[in-house]
């Protein structure tokens, strides 16, 4: 009775202490296992993991009046037991570098300063580093990722589809030129030291990117590394040239390392990862067959459609097997465009690469998010991979904006 | 005679409620054929939408509510953020605007009485006044 009593007093402790267990089974390649480390928190995006193993998670509806949640084990015990909420905006970009906490509202940027406590000095007084960027609704998450010289690079996604007269309107022709590269579509590169910086202190880095939710800085190659959301409604808007199956499986999601200059060739063109080709879009001549946008760069890997590949990592922890050191780690927050096909994503993919190329073919590290087989209507998936960040011990985290959750991933020898 | 009467009414009254149940439940196939070709993509075949950018067409005021309103929505898109219990949709919705009036009656009669909605059907000659506003 007394040993019934402790151990019930005993497993409550621990059951208070713990982070709810999501209730899907998170599969990996052997040797890795997986731990639910924060649960219901609401749509958590982007996420940061700070060296002493604080959390930063980023979120794109307030919860208390706050778009960050700091979370902290003050104890060391493994178990999060302290929850900060700060930051009265939402948005998706997370990050920290050499000091600082960067966060991203969907038209501005901040940063915080920590002092040696890890802790943020000031969390409702950041300073406001970029502001007055686009924001229509439409792909309006200013992602962002650090290099390692003093400059970030934000994504300001283009408010349309493919940069039609008529957005999204079936039928209307593609503009050309497309005035939202101006503005939009494309990637800005900041000081990260200089406020209130908005389009006229700022470079367009690089041009023709829909929208890039994934953005990280590849250390080894010194270069900027993102993966881009490809168009929608090529089947329901040109079902005489791309049939169900073609409407699915095209235009890729795509992963390009991008220089100071690039263009990707967005409106015009999109990859077709089936062809190994830039192919012009139909909203601007194209059949499926003919090429386009000379001038554009082609991406490093071309993934199915409409996966929407939402974070990027590229891995330099010690943790992993050597074959994961400096590849991409790829969250993919789970198609809608796939319709009527069944839906696709959910995952997170790695591609090995070496000196910024990849070695290998992309396979699927961490599957189960979605908790069933076939997702027939995106919104039934459970969990959606969102975020990606990886901790000092090399161990990687993914976020969920379905319910916020966040999982750790280890490698267990 | 006034059973004759009253027997003859029933049978007229009762052939009107046939036609008419007929003609919605026809309004509501045909609607259904026309949603899964436009509507079907974007609102995904529960209605429910896609979380932060196509909002859900079940059980909301939008759909359920002012039949001009919603009429508006098809004719001409919806091209500005809205809330929908508390959470933020941002795709632009196109104008449908080229679908007949008759398609259009059809698939709003769809959209109102599936999905767990139960609103009354909409007619041709709704859908022709309300464009007839716009042009």
């Amino acid at each position: 009775m007394k040993f019934t009593a402790l151990l019930f007093i005993f497993s409550a402790t621990l059951v208070s202490c713990m982070a709810q267990e999501s209730d899907v089974t998170i599969k990996t390649p052997d040797g890795f296992s997986t731990t639910t480390v924060a649960a219901n928190f609401g749509k958590v995006r982007h996420i940061a993991v700070n060296a002493n193993s604080d959390i930063y998670m980023k979120l794109s509806k307030l919860v208390n009046g706050k778009g960050i949640i700091r979370l902290r084990d003050k104890n060391n015990d493994g178990v999060f037991d302290d929850t900060l909420y700060f930051g009265n905006y939402i948005g998706t970009g997370i990050a920290l570098k050499k000091g600082y906490l960067y966060a991203s509202s969907n038209s501005e940027v901040f940063r915080y300063a920590l002092n040696a406590q890890q802790n943020i000095i000031d969390p409702e007084k950041p300073e406001k580093i970029v502001t007055n960027l686009i924001n229509k609704g439409q792909h309006e998450n200013k992602s962002f990722a650090l290099d390692n010289e003093g400059n970030i690079y934000v994504n300001i996604g283009a408010p349309s589809n493919v940069c039609q007269e008529l957005d999204r309107q079936k039928g209307s022709k593609g503009s050309v030129p497309c005035a939202i590269l101006d503005s939009a579509g494309g990637i800005w590169q900041f000081k990260v030291d200089k406020l209130n910086q908005s389009y006229a202190e700022g470079i367009r880095y690089a041009t023709g990117i829909r929208n890039s939710m994934g953005l990280d800085w590849n250390s080894e190659v010194n270069q900027l590394f993102v993966t881009i959301h490809g168009r929608d409604m090529l089947f329901q808007d040109y079902p005489e040239i791309y049939d169900q199956k073609a409407g699915a499986e095209l235009p890729s999601e795509t992963l390009y390392m991008v220089k100071k200059g690039d263009d990707c060739g967005w409106p015009y063109v999109h990859w077709d990862h089936l062809q190994n080709k830039k192919i012009l879009n139909p909203e601007y001549g194209g059949d499926k067959v003919k090429t386009g946008a000379d001038n554009a760069i082609s991406p490093l890997v071309g993934f199915p459609g409409h996966l929407a590949p939402n974070a990027l990592l590229i891995y330099n922890g010690n943790q992993f097997p050597s074959k994961y050191k400096n590849g991409a780690f790829i969250a993919f927050h789970g198609s809608w465009n796939r319709t009527p096909e069944p839906q696709e994503g959910f995952y997170v993919v790695f591609v090995p690469m070496k000196n910024g190329k990849p070695t290998g073919k992309w396979e699927v590290f961490a599957n189960g998010f979605a908790g069933m087989e076939s997702v027939v209507n995106t919104r039934s998936a459970k969990y959606r991979p969102c975020g990606l960040a990886q901790g000092a011990d090399g161990s990687l985290y993914v976020s969920d904006d379905s319910k916020g959750f966040v999982w750790k991933i280890s490698y267990n020898k | 005679m006034k059973q004759i009467f009253i027997s003859c009414f029933l049978i007229v009254v009762f052939g009107i409620l046939l036609q008419s149940q007929t003609g919605s439940s026809v309004s509501k196939s045909n609607g259904k054929e026309v949603y899964n070709r436009y509507c079907l993509s974007c609102h995904q075949s529960d209605g429910g939408g896609v979380p932060r950018m196509n909002p859900p067409i079940i059980k909301t005021n939008y759909v359920n509510g002012d039949k001009i309103r919603l009429i508006n929505v098809v004719l001409k898109g919806l091209n500005e953020p809205i809330e929908i219990d508390g959470d933020e949709y941002t795709n632009p919705m196109a104008s449908h605007a080229f679908l007949k009036d008759q398609q259009i009656a059809d698939v709003l009669t769809y959209i109102r009485s599936s999905f767990g909605n139960k609103s009354s059907a909409i007619t041709t000659a709704e859908v022709k006044a309300v464009r007839a506003k716009i042009k």
